[in-house]
């Protein structure tokens, strides 16, 4: 059941290895991730802040939203790859790490969140399109929005530090959480 | 000729508070880098809309006039994070390129964002040369990416 092999084989081959001891290619990779922010949660940003009715209040939030997914869907993509590649430097870290999947948890909610609000009150916009302060289900739409991308930035960022690795003496229930083996490998 | 200076800042309460937590450091710079998501998006905003792309059917004043108060917020978030996380490691700041790199790009950028591209950004926009955008956005799209970059590489360089 445990994806722990599938990330030791991944770990074992030659473009792992290779991106993992790179001098430059991996921090280019991660500096790419992290400004690419910018663009994907900034947009993403203004996107929910007028969904909550405190920006651009006089355009219709149905105009905001077509003429910023497109630059966020851009920015998606960039995330993803090179969030791939960062996975794939460092598998059996990173899978075993409390933060990273944290971090994958609260994206899977985002994106159920998304889809939520496509498939339900964004269909009606319409309706409510120019109003300075949209429906209740569009501006809780968007305060999660915000929140999950905040933890999913935190979290991010605390991947890097080692507090609750596997490799050092943990409670059981970090342990269980993290999914540490007894007899590591 | 800086350099007792720096290693001053890090003798200090905060300096030496944040250099000595387990976590303090790590808090701070999330903090950081979620008010670079804001800061990123409200410039962004902003210089895509001068090349011409986003937000087309509103003018460039009225982007530009929504997007301020989240510039200069997320900025002084940027500041005060940036001012505390640099006291506690400000010997290795010393020492480092791209620290000076993000110092200067960070000065040109202030100065710039509030001369240059308030001033273009909130005029007239029949009363500029589409040119004339097309450069401050590429101006301030190029500072600001300095600042970025080099502060990404402040924690590669040693």
């Amino acid at each position: 059941m445990s994806l722990l092999p599938f990330c030791e084989w991944l770990a074992s081959t030659r473009g792992s290895i290779a991106l993992h001891e790179s001098l430059y290619m991996y921090p280019l990779v991660e500096s790419v991730h992290v400004l690419t922010l910018c663009l994907f949660v900034g947009m993403s940003v203004i996107l929910d802040l007028r969904l909550l009715g405190l920006v651009f209040r006089r355009v219709p939030a149905s105009e905001i939203i077509d003429r910023i997914i497109p630059w966020m869907v851009g920015g998606f993509v960039v995330m993803v790859i090179t969030g791939i590649l960062l996975f794939y430097a460092i598998p059996i870290r990173s899978y075993q790490n409390i933060f990273f999947r944290l971090k994958l948890v609260a994206l899977v909610l985002a994106g159920l969140n998304a889809w939520t609000f496509h498939s339900g009150i964004h269909r009606k916009v319409d309706q409510w399109a120019s109003a300075a302060v949209p429906p209740k289900r569009a501006r809780i739409a968007g305060a999660t929005s915000l929140a999950l991308w905040a933890v999913i930035v935190v979290c991010g960022r605390m991947i890097a530090y080692n507090w609750f690795d596997c490799d050092m003496p943990q409670r059981p229930l970090v342990k269980w959480a993290a999914g540490c083996v007894e007899k590591p490998r | 000729m800086l350099l007792p200076y720096f290693q001053w800042f890090e003798t200090t309460t905060i300096g030496d508070w944040i250099k000595n937590s387990s976590w303090a450091f790590a808090v701070i710079e999330s903090v950081h880098l979620l008010a670079l998501a804001v800061i990123g998006g409200a410039v962004l905003l902003v210089d895509l809309r001068l090349l011409g792309f986003g937000l087309k059917r509103q003018s460039v004043s009225e982007v530009a006039r929504e997007a301020w108060p989240w510039l200069v917020a997320s900025l002084m978030v940027m500041l005060l994070t940036g001012f505390a996380l640099f006291v506690s490691e400000a010997t290795k700041c010393y020492y480092s390129t791209p620290f000076w790199v993000k110092m200067t790009s960070l000065a040109l950028a202030i100065v710039f964002t509030f001369t240059v591209r308030r001033k273009v950004s909130l005029a007239d926009e029949h009363d500029m040369r589409p040119a004339v955008l097309k450069l401050v956005a590429l101006v301030s799209l190029t500072l600001w990416f300095g600042v970025g970059a080099g502060g990404r590489w402040i924690g590669f360089s040693g």
